[in-house]
């Protein structure tokens, strides 16, 4: 036989090889994707009706019930850590593209090794203080540390959508008079706007899904909360307890919120990514 | 942040010292009343062992995913492709903890433990019960979560490998898989390092889905079909059960102390080499 045919066959093995373990690699990814998904929506399905959006939990054991509380905390904590994060985000990112340096440097590397940083240790931070200091567990301790998680994602971010605005654009600014920080406010993050919302949206995502930072501020509650300073629930605390609790119903409940909560996170996903490759087309391929 | 949970852990620190870090007794409540003994052994021990098999499940997966989005992906692909491993980094993690709970655990009990058992029973490492919660299923869960994170860091870097570099080895004959062996993987290599540092950061702070599945037990064994715990896992399941015991409370916050210096230092290596990367390639930054 040959022997450069034999090592042409060789090479053109490998290369085959190659490709179809590669390929497979990225096809088993999805597999836990797909079980997930479809675990959820068969599971979680039919536990939506009227009472579940309408209802509170019931007690540990109890029957029927739903997730209303539930709902009303995550959106409250939510709510309150976008209030307190994003304009801290968004101006911590706007000082690191705006005064670029050595301090911005470092500051930047530090936002983006605390986003690295387990969630649950944010936790433990927030309760030692704010918890112990207040005396109880509240919605209002774990809407902060929902908001400390997301500082540095929405800084970050913000920092990489204000470096892609061209800097003539920032030099108009400045030619027209205006101070430099009027240029930043009014036309900067105009400018860079999509790419802002975007970082916010998808932080907001992120944090709508954490469980372990509420463990130990919003503690978990059966009831409608009445101010910021009751106990809250949250749908993750909820698929969390409920998840973990050896009854049938309780498992039905956190299967539905499981839904919710894979709509609600993946939609905002969805929609983010989708309304950012539309403005792609057609200008750069990056993703 | 470090200031607040070292002042919460210090109690810990005095009354244990170094045998904190070596003793694997975890006894909060002596039954004959007597002051509490606390060691973090078997917790850094779960902790070591999970995040280790979730690294040697998930690289090579992570490798396989970013070199077919970066080199083998049709064009009309790689958009859809990008955005299905975006979604399973979306997944909230106590989404993965009730599916790893109602499902994965399940399957493991029933088709993957046995066969490992048949197979390799004879090594220590697969003995002892097989009822799905443990260290094995912990550490699938913790590759699922981390393979898109690793996989995105991973393109990164090999998409930041100099076009030149390849269109040298593809002129000198080399087919597809040679070209990345011999001329993409070696230059991206510190890269990939860097991402797997990063995913490592990632899987030792998990927190959620691995309390889920991994029994809970305060326990060193070989098997890793018996349930154990991790860092994280003992602090939000223990968090609390502590009221009134001051001791058991600072040991969980030394537990956390630790925690966030070994995450901060990994996301710290991790960051400060990609950085010094992408200034090498002559690349602004990586989001």
């Amino acid at each position: 036989m040959n022997p450069l045919l034999s090592l042409e066959k060789r090479r053109g093995f490998g290369n085959s090889l190659f490709a179809v373990l590669a390929t497979a690699c990225f096809f088993l990814a999805l597999i836990p994707l797909i079980s997930i998904l479809y675990a959820t929506i068969s599971n979680g399905a039919s536990a939506l009706n009227y009472d579940f959006f309408t209802k509170i939990t019931p007690p540990i054991g109890g029957v029927g019930g739903g997730i209303l509380n539930a709902i009303e905390g995550s959106l409250v904590m939510v709510g309150l850590a976008s209030l307190i994060g994003i304009p801290i985000g968004v101006f911590a990112g706007a000082y690191l593209a705006e005064y670029p340096g050595k301090l911005a440097y470092y500051v930047r590397l530090l936002a983006e090794v605390l986003t690295g940083v387990p969630s649950i240790v944010t936790g433990i931070f927030i309760y030692e203080l704010i918890v112990l200091s207040l005396h109880h567990f509240s919605a209002l301790s774990g809407g902060i540390a929902l908001a400390v998680m997301m500082i540095p994602i929405v800084a970050v971010s913000t920092h990489e959508s204000l470096k892609l605005v061209p800097s003539s654009i920032r030099e108009g600014g400045l030619a027209l008079g205006l101070s430099r920080s009027k240029t930043l406010v009014y036309i900067l993050l105009g400018a860079a706007r999509s790419g802002v919302i975007t970082g916010i949206a998808l932080a907001v995502a992120r944090v709508m899904g954490e469980t372990a930072p509420l463990l130990f501020t919003a503690l978990g509650s059966q009831f409608m909360m009445t101010s910021l300073n009751d106990p809250a629930t949250s749908m993750t605390l909820l698929i969390y307890n409920f998840g973990t609790s050896p009854y049938e119903n309780a498992h039905t409940l956190a299967w539905g919120a499981a839904l919710i909560l894979l709509l609600t996170v993946l939609g905002l996903n969805v929609i983010v990514r989708a309304a950012s490759r539309l403005k792609m087309k057609g200008g750069t391929e990056q993703i | 942040m470090l200031y607040e949970i070292s002042k919460g852990s210090l109690a810990s620190i005095k009354a244990f010292g170094i045998d904190f870090l070596l003793s694997s007794d975890w006894i909060p409540n002596p039954p004959g009343g007597g002051s509490a003994i606390l060691g973090a052994l078997p917790a850094m021990y779960g902790s070591v062992v999970t995040t280790v098999l979730a690294l040697v499940l998930a690289v090579p997966v992570s490798l396989g995913v970013a070199l077919f989005q970066t080199e083998l992906a049709p064009r009309k692909m790689r958009f859809p492709s990008l955005f299905l491993i975006e979604m399973l980094a979306a997944v909230p993690s106590v989404v993965y903890g009730l599916w790893g709970l109602r499902i994965l655990i399940p399957t493991m009990r029933d088709y993957v433990n046995p066969q490992l058992k048949s197979a390799f029973g004879f090594l220590p490492l697969f003995t002892g019960s097989t009822n799905g919660l443990g260290m094995l299923t912990a550490g699938v869960i913790l590759a699922i979560m981390i393979i898109p994170y690793g996989s995105s860091v991973m393109r990164e870097v090999i998409a930041a490998v100099p076009r030149s570099q390849r269109e040298a080895s593809i002129a000198l004959g080399a087919t597809n898989w040679e070209t990345i062996r011999t001329a993409v993987l070696p230059f991206a290599r510190t890269g990939i390092i860097a991402a797997v540092v990063l995913a490592m950061g990632r899987a030792i702070g998990e927190t959620m889905a691995v309390a889920m599945v991994i029994g809970n037990v305060a326990r060193i064994s070989p098997s890793l079909f018996l349930p154990a715990e991790t860092i994280p896992s003992v602090i939000a399941n223990e968090f609390t059960e502590v009221a009134g015991n001051d001791i058991y409370l600072a040991a969980l916050f030394e537990l956390g102390l630790i925690l966030f210096a070994i995450a901060f230092i990994m996301n710290l290596i991790g960051r400060v080499t990609i950085t010094r990367l992408s200034f090498k390639v002559g690349r602004e930054s990586f989001a």
